[in-house]
């Protein structure tokens, strides 16, 4: 067979695959991109709980010990016990941006004058990093001058320092995560709302449902994806709080508001020392935290894919 | 429309109404409100206890000027824009290319590579930290734009492809079927067929991507340290040790820093809240 005709059969044999070849073509960089930097690392990352390294010198391999010495912080209520404590409430607490931004919600959706600049500012601390929401919180709560104390002043309460009082503190960053994650639902169920069917609104009050019945029987089952929505970002942001605490208490006071995000890196990566095979394990614990939910949302998708 | 339109009720409860907004905008805006009456006071007022009343002199240009002027905050807005901007390049144009592979072709495996990288998207930062730290630092990009710049599209690769391939799921899928009966390749069907009708989605995308990015501070702690290639989130950080307990000057900085992702959303509002809220409609 000559060159000419081999590369003529390739040709041929790439045009007649093509549609089988293309896709994965165009997944390759994308695909390679998102196995090394995401994929990989969290095998890796199970790998490395098995051990003890400073990440420097040579990894040790310990086996169970990480784990060990975590139960081991559980069972004498340390750290580790704080942090998954302090997990669980966050998650508790985080949910109620759901309902408060649904209430929100229907506050704003009517059609007065300059209602969507009120949309678009009510919106507006979900724009904003958490950096910067953490600050202003900080100096909200802050017992000398903050606002917060100023206002309940006038009632004659306080002074509260919310961020120095161990069984407040984690309170007091959770509602100023609550601050920006309402925004987000708000306008999550704005837009749901806006497509909300208004024949069924309307055969609903010609059958007498009104308030609450409309709200719970007509309306919240039409709204579904959105809520479902609002679920799935309420629950990873809550299990992802990491830059609120480090801004505004650094884990403090004492620790009390660790979370397991935020335990992980001190662990691994602060001037404690570098414990990472120790922040590896904890990492893992909050992966297969996560991992629960990530099934229930892929199983959910899955059979929406399925149905369609 | 739920609830029933305010225009139904009485005088008095629509009057109710459009005075009750105002008052629930102020509250809800109240602590943002206070750092930005901060950032107009002198220096004077602090140490007069002045924290409340009207700012004595208005102090807004020069302690603005400070930030700008007097302060590494202008290289860390820089490193912000160098980071941002090639990262909303780089994941938008590789979810371009997933979303069209998992959105037109039926292959085996299809459902579990987008499933892959849904998942991926949720996973917590924390177990990627340690080996992503170490990855970057064998390349020789730690403390480097790059080194964050790299990561970032990698991770975003994953959000942006469940976008992009549910946007182009919705696409009338007519027209590539006709592109195929012309003999038209399937690259070529992809630039001049599909590409052109996803312009909504990439301008959704690049805003949202643009504040997320913009917007980050974790791995900025991570793979970075330092005014040279720090970004504006963690620069504010050293920002505010410089200026300790200068309140004023921080609550300028703080606005500085907050203000592209937000001026963003303003200018490109219709298709951040179109990005956002993508499935909370059927």
């Amino acid at each position: 067979m000559s060159d000419a005709a081999l590369t003529d059969h390739q040709e041929s044999w790439f045009h007649r695959n093509q549609q089988a070849i293309t896709p994965w073509l165009f997944l390759a960089p994308g695909v390679l991109f998102f196995a090394v930097y995401v994929i990989a690392p969290i095998f890796q990352s199970f790998n490395l709980s098995l051990y003890e390294w400073d990440g420097l010198g040579t990894a040790e391999f310990v086996g169970m010990r990480n784990y060990e010495d975590l139960y081991w912080e559980f069972v004498d209520r340390d750290a580790f016990y704080t942090s998954l404590k302090n997990n669980l409430i966050w998650l508790l607490a985080y949910l109620l941006a759901i309902p408060a931004g649904l209430f929100i919600a229907l506050f704003l959706n009517q059609t007065v004058m300059g209602i969507r600049l009120y949309k678009s500012l009510f919106f507006f601390p979900f724009v904003i990093s958490q950096v910067v929401v953490g600050l202003v919180f900080t100096w909200f709560y802050d017992p000398t001058f903050g606002l917060l104390n100023t206002m309940i002043g006038w009632v004659g309460l306080g002074p509260v320092n919310m961020l120095g009082d161990e069984t407040l503190v984690t309170y007091g960053i959770i509602l100023a995560g609550l601050w920006p994650q309402t925004a987000y639902c708000m306008i999550l169920y704005l837009t749901g709302l806006n497509a909300v069917d208004p024949e069924q609104i309307e055969a609903g009050r010609l059958d007498g449902a009104k308030g609450w019945r409309m709200l719970w029987h007509v309306v919240l089952p039409q709204l579904r994806p959105a809520t479902f929505i609002a679920f799935v970002v309420t629950i990873i942001g809550a299990l992802r709080s990491f830059d609120l605490i480090s801004i505004m208490t650094n884990g403090g006071p004492f620790g009390s508001s660790r979370v397991l995000a935020f335990y992980m890196f001190e662990v691994a990566l602060s001037e404690y020392g570098f414990r990472m095979g120790y922040g590896a394990a904890i990492a893992v614990i909050l992966f297969l935290i996560m991992l629960c939910f990530i099934a229930y949302f892929l199983w959910s998708m899955y059979r929406e894919e399925r149905g369609r | 429309m739920f609830p029933a339109p305010i225009e139904k009720q009485s005088a008095a409860v629509q009057r109710l109404y459009k005075s009750a907004l105002p008052v629930a905008l102020l509250m809800w805006l109240a602590p943002l409100l206070a750092v930005a009456l901060f950032s107009i006071k002198p220096d004077a007022d602090f140490t007069n206890a002045n924290y409340w009343g009207l700012p004595s002199t208005f102090a807004g240009a020069e302690n603005y000027g400070r930030v700008f002027f007097a302060s590494d905050m202008p290289r860390y807005l820089m490193n912000s824009v160098l980071i941002t901007v090639p990262t909303v390049i780089g994941a938008v144009a590789l979810s371009c290319m997933t979303g069209f592979a998992l959105g037109i072709y039926k292959f085996r495996g299809n459902l579990l590579i987008f499933f892959m990288f849904i998942a991926g998207n949720f996973v917590p930062f924390q177990i990627l930290m340690v080996p992503v730290r170490d990855l970057t630092l064998e390349l020789g990009l730690y403390n480097t734009k790059t080194g964050l710049i790299l990561f970032h599209v990698a991770f975003q690769t994953g959000f942006c492809t469940l976008f992009m391939r549910n946007f182009i799921r919705a696409l009338p899928y007519e027209l590539i079927e006709a592109a195929r009966v012309e003999g038209v390749a399937e690259w070529r069907i992809f630039w001049y067929v599909v590409l052109p009708l996803m312009k909504p989605a990439i301008a959704a995308l690049s805003v949202l991507i643009f504040t997320f990015i913009w917007n980050d501070y974790f791995w900025a702690v991570v793979l970075t340290q330092g005014v040279e290639s720090q970004p504006v989130t963690a620069g504010i950080t050293s920002f505010n040790a410089q200026y300790r307990a200068a309140y004023h000057l921080m609550s300028a900085g703080s606005i500085v820093a907050a203000l592209p992702p937000v001026l963003i959303f303003f200018l490109m509002q219709r298709h951040f809240i179109a990005g956002l809220t993508l499935g909370a409609v059927k």
